[in-house]
């Protein structure tokens, strides 16, 4: 059976939630092969095997973290030769797009960035998109070499599928680019206990309704009752309320939760572009000709200061 | 001696107008009004200032894309770039972002740069992949998704936000940069800026130019196919109710009925 390439996106061997999602798309195209590099690849290798991966293909060396990406296209190459898949899938995080399109200039391959969803097909794996702020969905295929593929967060179930697992140690020799981009310093992001936006279940978003940083607490309150992500538009992370990784929309996440809750925000085209896929949409908004109303499923026409506390405290004493 | 500095603009429809796909599943160019993508006015900004804080520089924008990509060159310039490339050529209709990349790395060379510098993603295509294929095609370090960038002692100093850290970055000239919407806004032309406009030439090439083939780019050239594009349904009208003071309660509600509470 042919092998899929799978880019492991770890955090020192704890394994990323979309890197698991992977494998279960994976395992629709062939016999997984997970590429872990870095500190702690080879503690990848459990969750990896429990999910589908059949090998491990580690590879640690100070070049991964000093220097940006080129390190990891040099590795992703190593192992695509060793291995020859028939198709190479990576997350799509912003390094995760740059590593998979450099790695199919130099395979001479086409490239498929932020699938939504894959399937086998006659002329290899088609890809599932979205395109214009989510308006249209599209169905691509990789048609020259090995389809490079890099695949959303939330894009299919992560499903437990032991299988053996392997570790091999990978040989890597560095190109002459590898060291071009020195990372000088590196500030990891304050982890604040709650769920990763991209991959969370429920995500409760304020914008420049909340009127300033000190009433953000009303929509992280709404959002722990819930056990959610907090999110942001533009207008809300632009003031300086919310920090940018928190902001959602074209330049920010893209967020396809179970249930989203938009509170404050208009439901600008850039922002729908980040939140629009979303299973269930809620929005409480004082204007009701705001455009967000056109894509709820439950919509509260009001003053986000009386009706996100009524939620919240309704959402605690149902739930206690 | 001058810093060369590149910066490459696309020309997109408008994401306000009504977006949709051509007959063969290309973008459609024709019916929706294009302009200059707004995330490579963040380029065009950050190379006027590079240029401002330099002894000497020089500011070269670059499309490719049709006739009418001429508006997007004209709004760079018109906000100080010194100069512009348009290529421009019937085979390229439909080129995926190998075969662009391709043409860009060739009309970059062409021109001679330092610096190149693009916006973090199209605001049509939105794949952000473009500028690490250009570094990869050059062989030049890629200092991408920078949120702040300066050039100093012949060195591009950046900052990236990534999704687990902050990086601080550090490449030697010659480069590709790009950099994201929150590197600072970019400036309106001014109209004297927008006069002066006017008069910076603009170099148009052909592929002929530029040593490559009509096969090697183009819609029958790309890499990848779409085969479908279907216009997602709208989605059902919900319910929406006017808060009388129960808006709170009547929301979980509902969220309890759908099981998430
Ligand atoms: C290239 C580009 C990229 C962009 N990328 C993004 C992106 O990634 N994400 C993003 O979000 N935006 C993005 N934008 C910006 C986008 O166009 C909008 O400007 C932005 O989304 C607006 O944010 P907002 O809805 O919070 O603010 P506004 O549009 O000002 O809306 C605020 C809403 O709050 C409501 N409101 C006010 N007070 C209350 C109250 N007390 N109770 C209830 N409701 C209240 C108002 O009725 C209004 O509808 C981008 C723009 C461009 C040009
Ligand atoms: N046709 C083009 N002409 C010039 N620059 C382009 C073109 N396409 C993309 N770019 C540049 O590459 C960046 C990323 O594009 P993309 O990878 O297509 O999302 C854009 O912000 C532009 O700076």
């Amino acid at each position: 059976m042919a092998e899929i390439l799978v880019y492991v996106d770890h955090v020192d061997g704890a394994v990323r939630k979309p890197t698991l999602e992977l494998l279960t798309l994976a395992r629709r195209l062939g016999e997984p092969v997970a590429v872990a590099l870095g500190n702690g690849a080879a503690d990848t290798a459990a969750s990896l095997a429990e999910h589908g991966a059949t090998r491990v293909l580690t590879a640690d060396a100070p070049e991964f973290a000093e220097y940006l990406v080129v390190p990891k296209v040099d590795a992703l190459q190593a192992a695509y030769e060793a291995v020859s898949p028939a198709a190479v899938l990576v997350p799509s995080s912003a390094e995760g797009k740059e590593i998979a399109a450099r790695l199919a200039v130099r395979i001479g391959s086409g490239i498929i960035t932020d699938a939504v969803d894959l399937e086998a097909g006659d002329e290899g794996p088609v890809a599932t998109q979205s395109a214009f702020a989510a308006s249209f969905t599209t169905k691509s295929r990789v048609s020259k070499g090995t389809p490079v593929i890099t695949v959303k967060p939330n894009s299919a179930p992560v499903e437990a599928a032991p299988a053996a697992g392997a570790v091999e140690t990978l040989a890597v020799t560095f190109s002459a680019q590898a060291t071009g981009t020195k990372v000088t310093a590196r500030t990891p992001r304050e982890s604040t206990g709650r769920p990763e936006l991209t991959e969370a279940a429920i995500v409760v978003s304020g914008g420049r309704g909340v009127n300033g940083a000190e009433n953000f607490g009303i929509i992280e309150a709404l959002a722990d009752s819930l056990g959610a992500a907090v999110g942001a538009s533009r207008a809300a992370v632009d003031a300086g309320w919310y920090p940018h990784s928190n902001q959602v929309g074209q330049t920010g996440k893209s967020v396809s939760p179970q249930l989203y809750i938009a509170s404050g925000i208009s439901g600008a085209i850039q922002h729908r572009a980040g939140m629009q896929t979303s299973k269930t949409i809620v929005a409480i908004n004082k204007d009701a000709e705001a455009p967000i109303f056109d894509l709820v499923d439950y919509g509260v026409v009001g003053d986000l200061f009386d009706v996100v506390p009524q939620l919240t405290e309704e959402v605690r004493t149902r739930k206690s | 001696m001058s810093l060369r500095i590149v910066v490459c603009v696309k020309y997109v429809p408008d994401a306000t107008g009504d977006r949709h796909f051509a007959d063969d599943l290309t973008v459609d160019r024709d019916d929706v009004d294009g302009l200059l993508s707004e995330l490579d006015e963040y380029a065009v900004e950050q190379a006027l200032q590079i240029a401002e804080e330099a002894d000497e520089a020089e500011v070269t924008v670059i499309t490719v894309g049709p006739e009418d990509a001429k508006d997007a060159l004209r709004k760079a310039l018109s906000m100080g770039a010194d100069k512009a490339v348009h290529v421009e050529d019937e085979d390229l209709h439909g080129s995926d972002v190998m075969g662009t990349s391709l043409v860009l790395a060739k009309a970059i060379e062409k021109t001679g740069y330092d610096v190149v510098i693009a916006g973090m993603a199209s605001t049509d295509g939105t794949m952000g992949v473009l500028p690490a294929i250009l570094a990869e095609r050059l062989g030049v370090p890629q200092v991408t998704l920078l949120s702040e960038v300066k050039i100093e002692d012949g060195k591009v100093i950046g900052r990236r936000d990534g999704d687990t850290a902050s990086e601080q970055l550090e490449a030697s000239l010659p480069a590709v940069v790009s950099v994201t919407d929150q590197s600072g806004e970019a400036r309106y032309p001014s109209f004297k800026g927008i006069m002066a406009a006017k008069k910076k030439p603009v170099e148009s090439l052909e592929l002929s130019d530029l040593d490559i083939e009509a096969d090697e780019v183009g819609l029958e050239a790309a890499w990848t196919a779409v085969d479908s594009a279907t216009e997602r349904p709208a989605r059902t009208a919900g319910t929406i109710v006017k808060d009388e003071g129960e808006g709170g309660k009547q929301l979980a509600e509902f969220l309890a009925s759908q099981k998430f509470i």
